[in-house]
């Protein structure tokens, strides 16, 4: 089936198998590999990427059900070489380790702060709950989005 | 995952032609977090796969009519948590919605497909229950209205025959005060699934009705009528009696979130604890 997404910004039209899942399509058939594939059961956050300004669990979603969306990736938060201010303050705050979780982690904050910009960290933490960091760097990465928080306040 | 057909009906008799059509051939997808897992599993193998999400009766709507808060089958929980009206009138609802899964969950997950998917540990069921929610049920035969306390049969088994679906879930406007609680036990804060889930709602009238998840195959409603449980001058023993007799319905298994001891005993716990927060909730609405 012939699809129509807009992804970070670009236009694309493709032809997408009905049994591809988002992910699969943005890794595979986009080459954007910065969403990762780990549990494929939506329990990790690993795959989390906005469609229509809304977080979700990429691989529990079928390409074709992207059709006529928007789809924001970790690839599509940085503006013309400069990181934006939540992965900044992943750096800053030393939030990632191994690094495999991360793209899931920033997009789940990014939601987050879209929705509450100044949440307390017992909403980053409820905000943050769909995504696992095997290295159990969670503090950090509280500490990120709440530094992220306070950018521009 | 094996190959299958897509379609995207734009309108409810195209949708629910095509169900009669392919019959047990296929799979309904609306918010997908179930139904994607399964057809990665292949528990499921449909030939079609019929998306209602483009089907414009369905589309995501929480509309007020004759003192019925109707739902529609593609509100995404995200939808019903933030939704002002559901916030003030069906707050245990609320409490259940933003337990399901995580943010990006709740941003695909459906109401309706929590009912329909039937787990025993169906987050919202048991606030549905005590609310006395009824399913809107579609086929090409024409439609009906189901009350939520007979919708479930069993583990994933519900009454809707094939060719049916549930175009909207209704909530009937409270008549009385009352007051009401969600509460769980999951392992962890997070995607997981309930251990032990219930919810209390005491009336004015003194009526007070609990809903069971995860503690039998389908979830499942008891009510005291007595209204010994929500008199403030009753004490503790005697209370716990009555949750015990009306916890006598619960059959709860051992499976790794929990052995069959520790749910009995927690029923009674969070039973204790639902209603106080319940007689709360009624003292200040």
């Amino acid at each position: 089936m012939r699809i129509h997404v807009t992804v970070n910004g670009a236009e694309r039209d493709l032809e997408v198998a009905p049994n591809t899942t988002l992910l699969d399509f943005l890794r595979d058939d986009l080459r954007l590999t910065g969403s990762k594939e780990c549990c494929d059961l939506g329990e990790c956050g690993a795959c989390t990427v906005l469609v229509d300004g809304r977080s979700v669990n990429s691989c529990l979603m079928l390409a074709v059900e992207a059709d006529a969306s928007e789809v924001t990736t970790i690839e599509g938060l940085a503006k013309d070489g400069r990181l934006n201010p939540l992965q900044d303050a992943f750096l800053a705050k030393g939030a990632v380790q191994c690094g495999f979780c991360i793209p899931g982690q920033v997009m789940a904050g990014q939601y987050l702060l879209q929705r509450n910009p100044h949440p307390t960290l017992a909403e980053v933490r409820e905000g943050l709950s769909g995504n696992l960091c095997r290295c159990g760097g969670y503090v950090q990465i509280c500490e990120a989005v709440l530094a992220a928080s306070e950018v521009g306040r | 995952m094996q190959p299958f057909a897509y379609v995207r009906p734009a309108t409810l008799s195209e949708a629910l032609t095509l169900l009669d059509e392919h019959g047990p051939d296929a799979s309904l997808l609306a918010g997908g977090t179930d139904l994607v897992v399964a057809l990665r599993n292949r528990t499921l193998r449909p030939k079609v796969v019929i998306d209602l999400k483009r089907v414009a009766e369905l589309r995501p709507s929480i509309s007020d009519e004759e003192g019925w808060t109707t739902i529609n089958a593609t509100s995404v929980l995200t939808d019903i948590s933030e939704d002002q009206r559901i916030r003030a009138r069906y707050p245990a609802l609320v409490d259940a919605a933003v337990t399901v899964g995580s943010a990006q969950i709740r941003n695909r997950a459906t109401l309706t497909g929590n009912i329909c998917h039937a787990s025993p540990a169906a987050d919202t069921a048991p606030a549905l229950l005590v609310y006395g929610a009824i399913a809107n049920v579609a086929s090409v035969r024409g439609t009906s209205r189901v009350n939520l306390a007979e919708f479930f049969v069993g583990p994933r088994q519900t009454v809707l025959q094939p060719g049916e679906l549930v175009t909207s879930i209704a909530l009937p406007a409270d008549a009385t005060p009352r007051g009401a609680t969600f509460v769980r036990i999951t392992r962890r804060r997070g995607v997981d699934l309930a251990t032990i889930s219930l919810c209390c709602m005491v009336e004015a009238t003194g009526r007070t009705q609990f809903a069971f998840g995860a503690v039998g195959p389908r979830p499942f409603l008891v009510a005291d009528e007595s209204g010994l449980l929500a008199d403030l001058d009753v004490g503790d023993a005697a209370k716990d009696e009555v949750l015990r007799r009306l916890l006598t319905q619960a059959s709860p298994i051992s499976d790794v979130r929990g052995s069959r001891e520790y749910r009995e005993a927690m029923l009674l716990v969070m039973s204790r604890r639902a209603l106080r927060l319940s007689i709360a909730r009624l003292a200040a609405a």
